[in-house]
């Protein structure tokens, strides 16, 4: 049987914790305990006039008490993410998932590694950071307002850079890492694709391992509809053509088996 | 217990529900939430003879109660799937649609031909997409080349073949009847309308395409007028589709003149649609006491 499943949610919680930035907790049936770092959840929005599912990271997962939390941003008025942030305590929401592949933390067990996220691609990083055991450093990027960095601070060192200056290093993930002379020798990242491209390169010349989890516009979010593909740079087994599905065969992949 | 078993052009479906081309695969994917034995048929996303990329990316966006999509029918090609979606669907206890692309008549009747001696029980040939340059629609809007590559394609073709139509044609009975010229068999519709939606804040497109085929509830109504038309036009057995998402829905097409139904954009927002479906139907003719669901079709007038 399938590890994915359609569940009805119920809120737990949740708290706006940046501008347009909310956290949201939520009791899940069987969810949490199949979800892995790096995955996402398909979120419906209960109107009709909306019928797509909205693709959110899992920021964490408490397997205890069966939850999942989702750190989302709200991304315009009248939008899905708009009327998910106005879910009180009790609602609750039609969910699928936990969909795509994660983050294999068994390649970066015990290394040196990077945790690296831009805007809202953070939230993922902060379960990757609680379950992997290894040397971790997370390097967080953001436009100005900070969120979620002191909670990475129980896992792992974190580096900030603010693209006003505002906080940590002025400018972008690398020129944190550049400007306090990290080194690792394996990157997880997700975040923006010009943040993501400027990994593959930088992985690519240090000639260390990255992976990256991408985005982009989806449907079914289970690997029929083919919408959500990305370039690879080998013919794809599945597809025979230079396109691997985001959603299913992702949304994290290694840096060089993509083109950006 | 009512009957559900409806008949296409010989071929016997458990009960009228299918999947539409493009929005199931080849069911594997569908098959981790619904059983495909409870389907009258899986019809397979579109298949050309050699493997096609599609589109680029953006390939959807949501419209209001529907979507917009322009995948450019991307398919792995006709070896890997008779390899490997083919036998994926033997196992199963309905029957295989498999729906046909190409961009010239030659294309469509290489693959007609390669599945002649698979196990597949019709051909539904896509000669109605808007989002390819070459083949698709071109062959849809005009009658005289509907006929003609209806004529060509029967002439490989071991299963009955199924014309897809599009709704983007100011009289599609006028297609119908082209259809019905050129020895097709059973005729499915609509398939998409062609949209397009911009970015205002990016001043762009919101597809990569710039325009796409809009499907989903929101289009329904058009999808219902054009069965129902097609239906008092031509003598042909009807697949009709079109924003199905519920039982009602379904039954909808089934009384303006459809013998059976594909169910397409409800399984993005319901991946149990289809077999729901199938359970609605037969619980409305339990309630309505209807003995045998032939005796619903066409029944408005």
């Amino acid at each position: 049987m399938s590890t994915k499943t359609k569940e009805t949610l119920t809120v737990i919680s949740q708290a706006e914790i940046g501008r347009d930035i909310y956290s949201l907790w939520l009791q899940t049936d069987q969810m949490a305990q199949y979800a892995r770092p790096g995955q996402f959840l398909s979120l419906y929005t209960g109107d009709g006039s909306k019928l797509l599912p909205r693709p959110i990271s899992i920021c964490e997962i408490d397997r205890e008490k069966s939850r999942i939390r989702l750190v989302y941003r709200v991304t315009g008025k009248h939008t899905g993410t708009e009327g998910f942030s106005r879910l009180q305590p009790g609602e609750t929401v039609e969910t699928l998932g936990p969909l795509g592949n994660g983050f294999p933390l068994e390649e970066a067990q015990g290394k040196k590694v990077f945790l690296i996220g831009g805007g809202i691609g953070i939230p993922p990083m902060l379960e990757t950071a609680k379950q992997l055991n290894a040397q971790k450093t997370a390097v967080l990027g953001y436009r100005d307002e900070l969120f979620l960095n002191d909670e990475f601070e129980k896992y792992a060192d974190v580096y900030v850079a603010t693209e006003d200056g505002s906080a940590g290093t002025k400018g972008n993930v690398l020129n944190a890492i550049k400007e306090n002379g990290l080194e690792a020798d394996v990157i997880f990242a997700c975040g923006p694709t010009p943040m993501l491209r400027a990994l593959k390169e930088y992985a690519e010349e240090k000639n260390i391992t990255c992976w990256i989890s991408m985005e982009e516009r989806m449907a079914c979010g289970i690997g029929a509809c083919l919408a959500c593909v990305c370039k690879s740079r080998e013919i794809d087994a599945h597809s025979q053509v230079h396109n691997k599905r985001i959603c299913k065969d992702g949304p994290v992949f290694l840096s060089t088996e993509v083109e950006l | 217990m009512s009957n559900t078993k409806v008949t296409l052009a010989g071929v016997e479906l458990k009960n009228p529900v299918m999947t539409a081309s493009g929005t199931f695969g080849s069911g594997a994917e569908y098959s981790e939430f619904v059983d495909l034995n409870k389907l009258g048929g899986v019809v397979t996303k579109g298949v050309a003879n050699v493997p096609w990329p599609g589109n680029p990316t953006p390939r959807v966006t949501e419209t209001a109660s529907g979507m917009l999509n322009a995948i450019g029918l991307q398919n792995p090609g006709i070896d890997l799937f008779c390899k490997r979606d083919i036998p994926f669907l033997k196992q199963y206890d309905t029957k295989i649609i498999v729906n046909v692309c190409g961009k010239s008549t030659e294309d469509y009747c290489e693959v007609v031909e390669r599945l002649a001696d698979e196990p597949v029980d019709l051909l539904e040939i896509n000669v109605s997409c808007p989002n390819v340059k070459e083949g698709g629609i071109a062959f849809g809007q005009n009658p005289q080349a509907l006929e003609a590559i209806t004529k060509e394609v029967k002439k490989y073709a071991k299963q009955p073949i199924i014309m897809k139509l599009s709704p983007n044609v100011t009289d599609i009975t006028e297609m119908a009847k082209a259809a019905e010229a050129g020895g097709a068999d059973i005729l499915s519709l609509i398939n998409t309308l062609t949209g397009m939606k911009i970015d205002i804040y990016r001043k762009t497109f919101a597809l990569a395409n710039k325009t796409g085929g809009m499907s989903g509830p929101a289009v329904k109504p058009v999808a219902v007028r054009m069965v129902y038309q097609v239906a008092q036009a031509v003598g042909l057995p009807i697949i009709g589709m079109g924003g199905i998402a519920t039982a009602e829905d379904a039954l909808e097409f089934i009384m303006a003149g459809a013998t059976a139904v594909s169910v397409g954009t409800a399984n993005f927002f319901n991946p149990y649609a289809t077999v729901e479906i199938a359970e609605g139907i037969e619980r409305f003719m339990e309630q309505q006491n209807v003995e045998d669901i032939n005796q619903l079709i066409g029944v408005v007038k």
